[in-house]
Order: structure tokens, then C-alpha cells, then sequence
């Protein structure tokens, strides 16, 4: 996978990871392609499409559309996989995702990503294996801060 | 008021965190850009803070920016700060941040080596988890290189979660430092078998991402594969070992037949539709891999499509999607599969998603059948008409045209209809394929004589509407090209229009002025031509008025062309108007000019075979094979010959010939008419249409049955006339003769490509044609031309990624470790192994250390060791120790010669290798399909390189047995691994005798060969002169073997100055009191050439070394080869000192015989020893080392300064780790501490400082004050000397 975008429906991007390094100008430049031209499609048309040498499959849920970039010989039917594990993952951390989650738990959104994906491979397909890990670093986070309460 | 301002900020700054800044921006929609920037001003105010957690919350801001789109580069040296936090929260936010802005040209990246470093080795796992995630984003070639072997230590980590991801990281390494992929290679292959079923997913991952790019490197894992694919259940894994395959098999189609029954098998069976869709993309693969000579697997084919019908009916768009796509692949070798589908691919037409529509299209296109092609383009038409969108639109007017004009109008059977679909097509509005339409219409004017007519007559008909067609919105379109080749067809062939006076009349007419330059050329041209041909005509019948009133229409209208912007219409206007003007007057004066004004363009245009004129033959007494001048050189002559004629024959014949291919006989032309008039007799259809709109409703009614197919014998109607513009091109270059024949040639050519010709005619007729059509190269070389060029763009990554990785390892191949300065980073092979050990095994060895007793133990451990090493004693192992250190000497010894031979020697060695691979390969491909894929293992495992991870379990469970000793030998080579191996193992059973379950245990075997692997000895790139001569010049260096033998080894590397050969060398070395050579079999004399057996003749390398072993009572070494001039050669010897505290000499002397000479030279040789040979820095680690300090051991102490060092300090630190063997533990600014251990176990620990006025001072600790003394004396004189 060579990168994943989360955008809401009024093209307002939510979450953005880069798994192939591009100049900031250039993220900018496919980002606003890409968010144009999915929201352009129609509810009733296929997931993927075709853009320059890749292959984009997208998902809505609810207000937000999950857009993946994938190459040429990669399955387009497992990307919507990964995409519907992520957005599994996301529900039951938050209970029932919405829009706003994301917007307020950014960081935590981009940590889950990276226990599913590393490098743009599909690192961990246990969504409980996931969750544990996530669950554990929380922990491990509170007891930080528990130490910086005290320091300030 | 302004304090109350100052203060307000103050409260924000340190209140502000994210969620804040979230809702702030929700807050302030209008004003979002001004709530930024201050926000950005705040978050600069708090990055200035010392406090750490003030720093992370405002990185974690400023990542949140940076999605927004802001640039927060200038950032990144926070970033840094707050990835190098202990606490975990900040760590993470960090490495997020880092993660998301970095990349690998980002400059601060350099200074987070070290920080990543620390992270990855921690104890907490998710601080390494959190640096593994954020290393996969951002890394760079460096940190790649520096950091190899820390994710390599992590695959051996006990936690899965920590493997899976070093596993997946290890995917970027490879792509920024191609390097590492040989040494890290078996490693990641063992983690196919890792007893985690993530880690085992990443691994497969993994490779499948390596082979889909590579895929020729990765052949020999297919067994692994296969075995996976019939074994596990992880539908996740299956799909990318599927795919895996699917790059495979075009490769090896024995595998894809090996493949056909798990995948139909998985195609039956499975519910994901991922799978499926899986499964048969590489089903299609490997049926197109085997689709010659595979009648048999129809089934498989139908099965695919059936399933694929199953998807593209689904409701599912994406399924729908998908499903086209695959068919589309089967189309290419299976068509009829795919036509069964049509009515499906149909409908798929009128799906509302646009990209599911161009892939049936697509489809469609090679659906196509003499049948069918009717039927489709109507369907296409009318879609046409109703499709939305000029986009589209174009791409199904492209479509049609390539539909029907593919192979040369192979499906076309009726070319009056086919006239009036593109007739038809010039009506859609806004195209930009008309130039496409153009090209079309003159191609079946000029090539299809039998519509010749009609087609003419359509033209006329477009001329006489051009209005309609360049309509207001031709402005945007380039419709308006369908003119330029109507006005063209109807000038080239007025002879065949009704009435040439009313298309004069439509040309010359209204808007043409508007059209663009060249087609108003065209115009003008064609005007001149049509009046040619009225003038001829209306001469014969005596028709003066029909003169008078075309020669003024077009004196009446010319002047505006005259007066044109575009020179072309000019020049050609004015031109035609001075030639009218002439046969005006020459009417007056009652002489008839249509014969002469005919011939300006008499002839008729004439197709030309490609090349066709490289085939005419040279007129008599034309020598082109004589110079005119002086030949340059032999090698241009045919090129020039070439050019010359092309050059000629070009400027001849741009006009008038084109690109035409066919041309049948007269026989067949005539033959073609009378089909042609028979059909257009007995059909009505075929009545000439008056009107423009006519032809829609009449292809539209076309039934399937209706068309004459049975009156045109197949492809007939391709056939074009021959026609006689060649003789205009004959006659002005008087090649008469030759013309004649080359006419003949192109007919048999033609007649070729014609598709009916007997396949004997074929034989003789391509005899005399050169073959230059890149159409008609076959496909398979085409393909496999494809293969061996790699089109890949140069800076792809995964070029780079193109290595063989069957070749057994070379020891020099190993991950670089750390190193404390950068600039020998690429030439030290670095020392400091202990600190890539397992956690457990530090603490443990220092434990030993510390007992009271220790000297006791050591010489216990030392005994079972030498008992170990009588028992473990193989020459195989000895050989590869000793070939462990040839390698890297090569590298350092300046010669021309050595790395040639090196590597014509690993050339040998690949050939070899390569063939054993492919022979294993064979072998399990050639097995049953019905034995298991386990016994089909079983088998290889023997000789196999893609060795098993069960093979591995295997030889550390039986290590102790002595019996399976030789056959693990040839394994353990088979497994490029050095032979300490087995020794290792058995130290660390020795040692740590702790109880482990299984689970544990494979991990241990892993864990073992990092060791092994770090164990192997570090050369000494380091040679000193030993003896030179005229004719001879000997190098030498040293190695202390430690850890193994407690050993010295001694690489004398021979180089020849002679011009001529030197034979029966002979060395003399008389051993001295206290250092002796080793005279063991096998132990000895070890050439060069020999370092890269192939495992399987193992067995004849140890026989030959025994031969080779010099008599042990004599101090004789025979070295059995000679050198050529210019050539160097290399033996290593080993020895053993009884006293490591002192510095030894050798005394010995060489003779040799030069060719020629009778008597032998002599040169006499002294080797020496100081101490540092003994010592030995590859064990040091930081914890060892101050554990060492600290615990009082070091009683000897002793120093030396120098003054005025001109070195610099990493020249000073080079001289200590390559000519004094240490290893540098730490290194901050000009100070390091270096270790190094002796072959007796004596510590020798210093500490170097380099101040800047050149003054250096090194300060040593020891256990052995003799050994500490000599060492410091040995380094000091050869730092003063170098001075």
C-alpha cells in the first residue's frame, strides 16, 4: 500500500499516512486529486479506480471515506479488507466511531493504524491482538502521565 | 489592558493542549488561517520551554497543523527532542510526528541513529514497537545501513509483536540498503516458520513483496510456499502466497501445474471473495504459462470463467468491477471462453458506474468475431448516442474504430457498412478523434477498391455538408480532419464521382477559408485535381460551357486562397491559379490541354510494402559498393547504402505512396470485383445512397444473416489493386528493370500478409522478405525480450532488489554493526559483537567472569572446549574459517588481478550453485502430484538450498550425535552458515543449561546464529610486507582466531613481479620455541580457488587438502600451484604461541623456480608477531567493558603519550583497530576506549585521548602487565613510525 487517506465528505482530510516518501508539495497535490475525484463519484459506482500507475480503492462510512493506494498486482477486494479492519478497530476503541473521534483522537487513530500496518503491509490481522497492544500502550501512557502531573 | 493580554496568552500557553487546538479551529471557521498562525506563534513560545511535556503537547499540535496542510519542517529538530523522551507518552507522540513529516531527504534524520538505536534495544517492547512503526515511515538509506543489524536482532526478540514488525520493517531496509538482503535473507526465511502466526504472515509478506518484483530470485522457496499454501488456513497469508505464485509461474510452468489443483481446489472451497478473486487471477497466470501444449485444462478455464461470471453478475459493483477485469486476462489466450459471455459483457455496457463500462468495453474489444462485429458496434452506436459526457463518448468512438480496424480489418466483411459507421461517427459532436476517423476513411478509400465508389461517393456528400459537420461546436473538437480526407478521396479519385462539377462547386463554396491551414491545402490541391478531370471530360464531349464556367468559378474563388495567412494554401493557390489561367488561354486559342493538364496528375496511388524499397535490385552498372571517396571505415558502407536509397526513394515518393501493405494480384483483383458487383447486384442495400442521414437507418437494419459473407471468400475484400504510381517513380529514376521486379516481390509479399496464401508460398515468400515488421515478431520473443530488459526506471528501488539469493553468503557479506565513526563505517567489519547478543547471554558470561574461581572454570571450560573441538574437528569447518578470512584480505590488497580472479572464482560458484537450485527445483517438481508436499520436503531437504525451517530444527536437536556429523556438514555448507555452528551451540548448551520448551527452543536456534554469525573471525585487513624481491613480492597478515582454537592465522598473500610464471614455491619455516604451525590434516596449505566449494563436493575438497598436507616433520610448505605473471595467489597457515605476552619472530625463507631459469631463487622471510596478534576485539560490549573496570580485575596499568601525532584522531583509531586488532567500545568527541581480548583470555582495555594540539595519550589496563607493556610499546612504534 502506498498510502492511505481518511477525508470527510466535505473533502476535509481526517487522517493521512504516507507509506512511500513524496515531497509535502506533491501529498498536497495527489490529496486534493484524489479527494475531488472520489467525491465526485456516484454512491452506486465500484470502489476502485484507476489513477496514474495505481489503483485507488475508497470506502464510505458514514461522513468519512477511507481511500487507499494500491499497486498495480495488489488485490483490490483484501485493501477493502484492511479498510473495513481498520474501521472495526476504530469502533470498538471508541464504541461506535464517529467523524468526530477522529477528529479529537487523531493520535490515537494514526496508533491504531500503525499496529495494523507497518510500512504499508498488513501487520496484524487479530483485531484482538491489535486492541490488546493499543490497550496495553494506553496503560502505559497513563502511567506517564501520571509522572508528568507530578512533575509539573 | 495589556497585561491582561500578556497573561490571557500565558493561561493558553499552558492550557492549550490538542483538543483545545481542535475545537479552537471548529470555533473560528471564518477565521481559521489568523487562529493558526497564532497558534503556531503560541506553539513556537512552548518549544523554547525546557519542560518536556510543554514540548510533546505542542509536537502533537503541530502534527495535528500538519495535516492540515501547514509546514512544520522547521520543526524537526523538536521532534527529535521529544522522540529521544524516557517516557513513553512523549516517545510516542514523537515518533507520530516524525513519522508523518519526515522522510527520508529530512537532514535532522541523521542525528537519530543513535536514538533509534536505543529505542529499538529497549526493554519495553512497545518503545521498540513504536520505533519500528515510525522507522517504516521515514527511513533513510543511512539509517537504514546503521541499522540492519538492530532490526535484525529483533527478529530473534522472544515477543511476536516485536518480530512481526521487525519482520515488516525489514521490507524498507531492503528497498533503502540493498545490501542487507543477502545476509538478513535466510533469517527472514526461517521466520516462514516462526511459530507466531503474525510473524509467519509478515515474513510471507514480505518475500511475496520481494519475488512480485524480482520474482527468477525466488524460485527456489516455491516448495516452502507450496507447503504453506497446502497447509495453513490464514486466508491473509493465502492471498499473498497465491500471489506469490502468480509471479512465479510465468517462470516455471512445471510449478504452475503443480499449482492447478490446491487453487481450483481453494476456488471450490472458499467463501472470501478476496480469495477467490485471488486464486483465479493466478489460475489465469499459470494458464497462460502453460497455455502451448496444455489441451487439458479446459476446466480449469471454465471454471474461472464461471466464477467470473458468478462476480460480474453480482450486485456488487466492486465484484462486477473485478470480474471484468480478470475475464479480460482470460480473453488473451482463451477468446472463446470469454464469447460465450457477450450478452453479459453487454449489459455490463449499460452499467451506471463509467469505469465498469470502459472495462467492458475493453472486454468487448476482443470479443469481436466476423459474426459478431455487426451486432457490437451497433450496440456501440446507439450506447453512443445516449452516453453522457464527451469523454466517454470519445473513448467508445475509439473503441469502435479500433474494434473494426484491429488486424487489418480482420472482422470486417462488409466495407460499405463499415464507410458508413464512420460516416455515422463524423456526426458526433465535440470529438477529438477525427483525425482517427480521417485516417480511416482514406484507409479504406485507398485499400478497398470494391467501395472505392461508393466511398467517393459518401465524401462528396460530406463535402457538399460540410457546414453540418464543422458546426459551432467543431471548435472545440477536430472533427473538421474528416474533410481534409474527404476533399482528399474526392480529388484522388474524381473519375469515380457523379457529378465533379457540384462537388467543385461544394469545395469552393462558404466556410472553407475558416478551416484550418493544411486541410485548406488539401482543398486547394484537390480543387486542381477535379478540374483536371472536368476539363478532360467536358473536352472529349466538346462541352465549352461546362469549361468556361468551372475555369471561371475557379478564378473567382482561388484569389481568396491566394491571399491566405497559411503559406502552404498560398503557395499551392497561387500555383493553381496561374495553370488555370493557361488552360483559359489556351481555350481561346481552341487547343484541348485535358490530356496534358491530366497528366500533372496522372497515376494512381500505390501501396508500398514496409521496406519495399531496400528489396530493388541495382540497375546494371550501378556499383553502390564503390567509393566515391575514400571509405571512412568498412563498418559504415552498409549504412550509408541504406541511407542513400532511402533518402532517394523518399524524396520521390512522400507524396503520393503510403504506408499500404497489401497489394493481390490482378487474378485476385479481378476476382474481388466480380464478387463485389455480383453482391452489390443481388443486393439492394447496396444502391447508391442519395442521402447523407441514409446510411444510419441501413446499418441499423443490418441483420447478421444478411451479410453477403458467403459472396467474399474470407478476407478477399482486404485485397487491394496493384497500382501504378511505382512506374512514375521508375520512370524518373530509369531503374526500369528493377522496378518491374520489386513490383513482382511486393505482390508475393503482399500476397504473404494476405492470410490466404498457401502455407508453401508462405515458406518461399519469406524467403525474400526482411523481416521489419515489429507487428509480426513472433509474440514469445517479444516476451521474453520483455523479460530480460529490465524497463524498470532507474531510481526504482526494486531494481536494486535484483539479487541472487541462492549464492551461498560470502563471510565479508555481513550487516554493518555499529561503528563509532562514519568514515571507515564501509571498511571495518565491526568488532563489536557482544552487544547483538540476547539479553540473557551478557549477564550470564559476566556472571562467569565475576566467580572467584574463574581462572579455575576457564580452565575447565577450556578443556571441554578443546575435547569439543578434537570431537567437532572437521575439515569442512576448518576450511571454511580459513575461507572466512580470505575473502575480506582480497578487498584490502591493492592488485588488479586478485578481485578478478575472485570473481571469475564466484562466478564458478553461482554457475554451479544456480544449476543445484534449479536441479532441487527440478527434482520437487518432477514429484508425484500425489505425494504430500511434506515427503516431497523430506526429499530436498537433503540437498536443498531452499532448506526447510525443519531442517534447521533438525540440526541443532541431533548436534551431539557424532555420527550424523558429515551429513550435517554438508547441510550446514548447504546452508552458507560457517561452521562454528555446532560449536556455538554446544558452548551456549554448555553454558546456559536452562531448561526451555520447545517454543523456546527454536527461538534459541535462531538466536545461536545471530551469534554464529557474529562469531565469524574479523579479518585483519591489515598486510605488512614480508618479503620482496625481484620477481616475487609476499604480504602478510594476521588473525587471532579466538574463541575457536586459540589459533593465529596467518594469510601470506603471494604476488608475482615477474614477466614470467613461477612454479614450485616453497616455504621454509622452521618453527621457533614458543610458536609453532599447525600441521593438522586439513589444516594447512588452502588455496584460494578452492574457498567456494559447492557443498556437494565437499567431499572431494577434503580429499584434495589431504593430499595437499605437507609431511609434518619437516618444516616444508609445498605450495602446489605457480604463478603467472601478474597473478597473486594466497595460503594461509596457522600457528599456535605457547606465550601470547610477547612479541614472536619467524624465521623462514622462500624458493621458488622462475620458468627458464634452472637454478631456484631464495628469498628469505620473517614473520612477525607482535603481541597484538594475539589480541582479539570482537567480543568487547560496552557492559562487558565497564563491568570489566569496575570489578578491579585490571591490576596492569600503563601509558604512553605522543606528543606531536600528525595523524588525525580517526587515523589513530584506524591504526589501533586494524594493525592492533581492538575494537572500539565508545567513542565521544577525540576519546575512545578500546577492548580487546587475548588468545589466553587476557583483557587488555585503553583509553585513547586526542587532544587538538596533536598531543596523544593512550592509557592501557590489563590482567597481564608483560602483555599490556608489549602492546603499548608495539602501537607506539608504529604510531612513531608512521610519523
Amino acid at each position: 500500500m502506498q498510502f492511505m487517506l481518511l477525508f470527510s465528505r466535505q473533502g476535509k482530510l481526517r487522517l493521512q499516512k504516507w507509506y512511500e516518501a513524496h515531497p509535502d508539495k506533491v501529498k498536497k497535490k495527489i490529496t486534493r486529486e484524489l479527494i475531488s475525484t472520489i467525491l465526485a463519484r456516484k454512491p452506486k459506482m465500484s470502489s476502485f479506480l484507476e489513477w496514474k500507475d495505481l489503483k485507488i480503492v475508497y470506502k464510505r462510512y458514514a461522513s468519512l471515506y477511507f481511500c487507499c493506494a494500491i499497486e498495480q498486482q495488489d488485490n483490490e477486494l483484501l485493501t477493502l479488507e484492511v479498510i473495513h479492519r481498520y474501521v472495526e478497530l476504530l469502533d470498538k476503541y471508541f464504541g461506535s466511531v464517529c467523524e468526530l473521534d477522529i477528529i479529537f483522537n487523531f493520535e490515537k487513530a494514526y496508533f491504531m493504524l500503525d499496529e495494523l500496518m507497518v510500512g504499508g503491509e498488513v501487520c496484524e490481522t487479530s483485531k484482538k491482538n491489535v486492541l490488546k497492544a493499543i490497550a496495553a500502550q494506553d496503560l502505559l501512557q497513563e502511567v506517564s502521565y501520571g509522572d508528568t502531573a507530578y512533575e509539573l | 489592558m495589556a497585561l491582561r493580554k500578556v497573561k490571557g496568552n500565558l493561561e493558553r500557553m499552558f492550557d492549550k493542549n490538542l483538543t483545545d487546538l481542535v475545537r479552537g479551529i471548529r470555533n473560528n471557521k471564518e477565521t481559521e488561517s489568523k487562529y493558526i498562525s497564532q497558534c503556531m506563534e503560541e506553539i513556537k513560545t512552548e518549544l523554547r520551554q525546557d519542560n518536556l511535556a510543554v514540548k510533546a503537547n505542542a509536537v502533537a499540535k503541530l502534527t495535528y497543523l500538519q495535516m492540515l496542510g501547514y509546514d512544520i519542517s522547521w520543526a524537526g529538530f523538536n521532534i527529535i527532542e521529544v522522540m529521544s523522551s524516557p517516557k513513553f507518552t512523549y516517545k510516542r507522540i514523537g515518533y507520530l510526528s516524525a513519522s508523518q513529516c519526515f522522510h527520508q531527504d529530512t537532514e535532522v534524520l541523521m542525528l537519530t541513529t543513535n536514538m533509534i538505536r536505543k529505542d529499538l534495544n529497549s526493554h519495553n517492547m512497545y518503545d521498540s514497537g513504536t520505533a519500528l512503526t515510525g522507522l517504516a515511515c521515514f527511513i533513510s538509506g543511512d539509517l537504514a545501513r546503521d541499522l540492519a543489524n538492530d532490526v535484525m536482532t529483533l527478529l530473534t526478540s522472544t515477543k511476536p509483536y516485536l518480530r512481526k514488525k521487525a519482520v515488516l520493517l525489514l521490507y524498507k531496509v531492503f528497498l533503502k540498503f540493498p545490501e542487507a538482503l543477502r545476509p538478513a535473507f535466510p533469517r527472514l526465511k526461517e521466520k516462514l516458520e516462526d511459530p507466531d502466526p503474525g510473524v509467519q504472515s509478515a515474513a510471507v509478506n514480505v518475500i511475496c513483496e520481494l519475488a512480485r518484483k524480482n520474482p527468477k530470485n525466488y524460485l527456489s522457496l516455491a516448495p516452502v510456499f507450496f507447503k504453506l499454501m497446502t497447509s495453513s488456513t490464514n486466508n491473509w497469508m493465502l492471498i499473498k502466497i497465491i500471489k506469490l505464485f502468480g509471479a512465479l509461474t510465468p517462470l516455471e510452468p512445471r510449478l504452475g501445474k503443480k499449482l492447478i489443483e490446491p487453487l481450483t481446489n481453494l476456488i471450490h472451497s472458499t467463501s472470501a471473495m478476496s480469495l477467490l478473486y485471488e486464486c483465479i487471477n493466478t489460475v489465469i497466470a499459470v494458464l497462460i504459462s502453460i497455455s502451448s501444449g496444455m489441451p487439458n485444462h479446459n476446466a480449469s478455464i471454465q471454471l474461472c470463467v464461471q466464477k467470473l461470471r458468478i462476480l460480474i453478475e453480482d450486485s456488487d459493483q466492486n465484484l462486477k468491477y473485478l470480474g471484468l477485469l480478470a475475464m479480460s486476462k482470460i480473453l488473451k489466450t482463451h477468446p472463446k471462453s470469454v464469447q460465450a459471455h457477450k450478452d453479459l459483457v453487454l449489459q455490463c455496457l449499460d452499467d451506471k458506474d463509467e469505469s465498469i463500462r470502459l472495462r467492458a468495453l475493453d472486454l468487448l474489444y476482443g470479443m469481436v468475431t466476423k459474426k459478431t462485429v455487426m451486432e457490437i458496434v451497433r450496440r456501440l452506436m446507439t450506447h453512443m448516442d445516449r452516453a453522457e459526457g464527451t469523454m466517454y463518448r470519445d473513448e467508445l468512438l475509439q473503441k469502435i474504430i479500433l474494434i473494426c480496424s484491429q488486424n487489418n480489418f480482420q472482422y470486417i466483411t462488409n466495407f460499405e457498412w463499415y464507410v458508413s459507421v464512420l460516416v455515422e461517427l463524423c456526426r458526433m459532436e465535440g470529438t477529438q478523434h477525427g483525425g482517427l476517423i480521417a485516417s480511416q476513411l482514406m484507409d479504406v478509400a485507398i485499400r478497398v477498391v470494391a467501395v472505392r465508389e461508393f466511398t467517393v461517393g459518401q465524401m462528396a456528400l460530406l463535402l457538399d455538408n460540410a457546414h453540418v459537420i464543422v458546426g459551432p461546436a467543431a471548435a472545440r473538437s477536430s472533427i473538421a480532419e474528416v474533410l481534409y480526407a474527404a476533399a482528399w478521396i474526392c480529388g484522388e479519385f474524381s473519375q469515380l464521382l457523379a457529378n465533379p462539377k457540384a462537388t467543385l462547386e461544394s469545395m469552393v463554396r462558404g466556410k472553407v477559408v475558416s478551416l484550418p491551414g493544411h486541410i485548406q491545402a488539401i482543398y486547394v490541391h484537390n480543387m486542381l485535381k477535379l478540374y483536371a478531370h472536368i476539363i478532360a471530360t467536358a473536352e472529349e464531349e466538346d462541352d465549352s460551357e461546362m469549361i468556361e464556367e468551372v475555369t471561371n468559378l475557379l478564378l473567382e474563388r482561388l484569389p481568396v486562397f491566394v491571399s491566405s495567412g497559411d503559406l502552404e494554401v498560398q503557395e499551392r493557390a497561387s500555383c493553381i491559379v496561374h495553370i488555370v489561367t493557361y488552360v483559359q488561354k489556351c481555350h481561346k486559342h481552341g487547343d484541348k490541354v485535358g490530356a496534358d493538364l491530366a497528366l500533372l496528375m496522372t497515376g494512381e496511388l500505390n501501396p508500398v510494402a514496409p521496406k519495399a524499397q531496400k528489396k530493388v535490385p541495382l540497375p546494371d552498372g550501378l556499383d553502390l559498393d564503390a567509393w566515391i571517396n575514400d571509405p571512412p571505415s568498412e563498418s559504415e558502407e552498409e549504412e550509408d547504402d541504406a541511407l542513400e536509397k532511402e533518402i532517394f526513394v523518399k524524396a520521390d515518393s512522400s507524396y503520393k505512396h503510403r504506408k499500404e501493405k497489401y497489394e493481390p494480384s490482378e487474378e485476385e483483383l479481378q476476382k474481388l470485383r466480380d464478387a463485389r458487383r455480383a453482391e452489390q447486384a443481388s443486393n439492394p442495400y447496396y444502391v447508391k445512397s442519395s442521402a447523407l442521414s441514409s446510411p444510419r437507418p441501413n446499418h441499423n437494419s443490418i441483420q447478421v444473416d444478411e451479410i453477403p459473407v458467403t459472396a467474399i471468400d474470407l478476407n478477399v475484400s482486404l485485397k487491394i489493386p496493384g497500382m501504378t504510381s511505382l512506374d512514375k517513380y521508375q520512370v524518373v529514376d530509369g531503374w526500369q528493370d528493377g522496378g518491374k521486379k520489386r513490383h513482382k516481390k511486393q505482390k508475393k509479399r503482399s500476397k504473404r500478409k494476405g492470410q490466404v496464401s498457401s502455407s508453401s508460398e508462405e515458406e518461399i515468400n519469406r524467403m525474400h522478405v526482411v523481416n521489419t515488421d515489429i507487428g509480426e515478431m513472433p509474440e514469445g520473443a517479444h516476451l521474453s525480450d520483455d523479460y530480460e530488459i529490465d524497463d524498470r526506471p532507474e531510481d526504482d528501488p526494486h531494481r536494486a532488489l535484483d539479487i541472487n539469493l541462492d549464492e551461498p553468503l560470502s563471510p565479508n557479506e555481513v550487516l554493518p554493526t555499529r561503528t563509532h565513526y562514519e568514515a571507515h563505517a564501509q571498511r571495518k567489519i565491526e568488532s563489536n559483537n557482544e552487544a547483538k547478543l540476547i539479553p540473557s547471554e551478557i549477564p550470564l558470561k559476566m556472571k562467569t567472569r565475576n566467580k572467584k574461581e574463574r581462572k579455575e572454570k576457564k580452565e575447565k571450560t577450556k578443556k571441554v572446549k578443546k575435547e569439543e573441538k578434537k570431537v567437532k574437528k572437521k575439515p569442512s569447518r576448518d576450511a571454511n574459517l580459513i575461507l572466512d578470512l580470505i575473502d575480506p584480505l582480497k578487498e584490502t590488497v591493492i592488485s588488479d588481478k586478485v578481485p578478478v580472479a575472485a570473481n571469475h572464482i564466484n562466478g564458478i560458484a553461482d554457475a554451479k550453485n544456480k544449476e543445484k537450485t534449479s536441479d532441487d527445483l527440478d527434482f520437487w517438481l518432477s514429484k508425484e502430484l500425489s505425494q504430500t508436499p511434506e515427503s516431497c520436503m523430506d526429499g530436498t531437504t537433503k540437498t536443498a538450498s531452499p532448506s526447510t525451517p525443519s531442517s534447521s530444527k533438525d540440526d541443532s536437536k541431533s548436534k551431539k550425535t557424532k555420527t550424523k556429523k558429515e551429513k550435517k556438514a554438508k547441510k550446514e555448507k548447504d546452508r552458507d552458515k560457517p561452521e562454528k555452528k555446532l560449536k556455538k551451540n554446544e558452548k551456549e548448551i554448555d553454558t546456559l543449561s536452562r531448561n526451555r520448551d520447545e517454543y523456546e527452543e527454536t527461538n534459541g536456534t535462531v538466536t545461536q546464529e545471530v551469534e554464529e554469525k557474529l562469531a565469524v573471525p574479523e579479518p585483519q585487513p591489515y598486510s605488512r610486507l614480508l618479503a620482496e624481491d625481484s620477481h616475487i613480492r609476499i604480504v602478510y597478515s594476521t588473525a587471532a582466531m579466538d574463541g575457536v582454537m586459540s589459533e593465529i592465522l596467518v594469510c601470506i598473500k603471494f604476488i608475482s613481479q615477474s614477466s614470467k610464471p613461477i612454479s614450485k614455491l616453497q616455504l621454509i619455516l622452521p618453527d621457533s620455541s614458543a610458536l609453532k604451525m599447525i600441521r593438522t590434516p586439513g589444516k594447512l596449505v588452502f588455496e584460494t580457488g578452492y574457498r567456494l566449494f559447492p557443498p556437494k563436493e565437499m567431499g572431494m575438497a577434503v580429499f584434495q587438502r589431504k593430499q595437499r598436507q605437507p609431511d609434518p616433520q619437516s618444516e616444508l610448505v609445498n605450495l602446489p600451484w605457480s604463478l603467472d605473471p601478474g597473478e597473486s595467489k594466497e595460503t594461509q597457515l596457522s600457528f599456535t604461541a605457547e606465550d601470547v605476552t610477547i612479541p614472536h619472530k619467524l624465521r623462514g625463507s622462500l624458493s621458488y623456480i622462475q620458468d627458464g631459469s634452472s637454478s631456484s631463487s631464495d628469498i628469505s622471510l620473517r614473520l612477525e608477531f607482535p603481541v597484538t596478534t594475539f589480541l582479539s576485539g570482537k567480543t568487547a560490549s560496552r557492559a562487558t567493558f565497564t563491568d570489566l573496570l569496575s570489578s578491579g580485575q585490571l591490576s596492569a596499568r600503563s601509558s604512553f603519550t605522543l606528543p606531536n601525532c600528525p595523524w588525525s584522531f580517526p587515523e589513530v583509531l584506524e591504526e589501533l583497530t586494524l594493525g592492533g586488532s581492538l575494537a572500539v567500545v565508545e567513542c565521544v568527541d577525540q576519546t575512545a576506549s578500546l577492548y580487546g581480548r587475548s588468545l589466553h583470555g587476557h583483557h587488555v582495555c585503553l583509553l585513547v585521548k586526542y587532544q587538538a594540539s596533536h598531543h596523544l595519550t593512550i592509557d592501557g589496563k590489563s590482567t597481564e602487565g608483560i602483555l599490556l607493556s608489549n602492546a603499548l610499546d608495539h602501537l607506539k612504534t608504529t604510531l612513531m613510525q608512521k610519523q
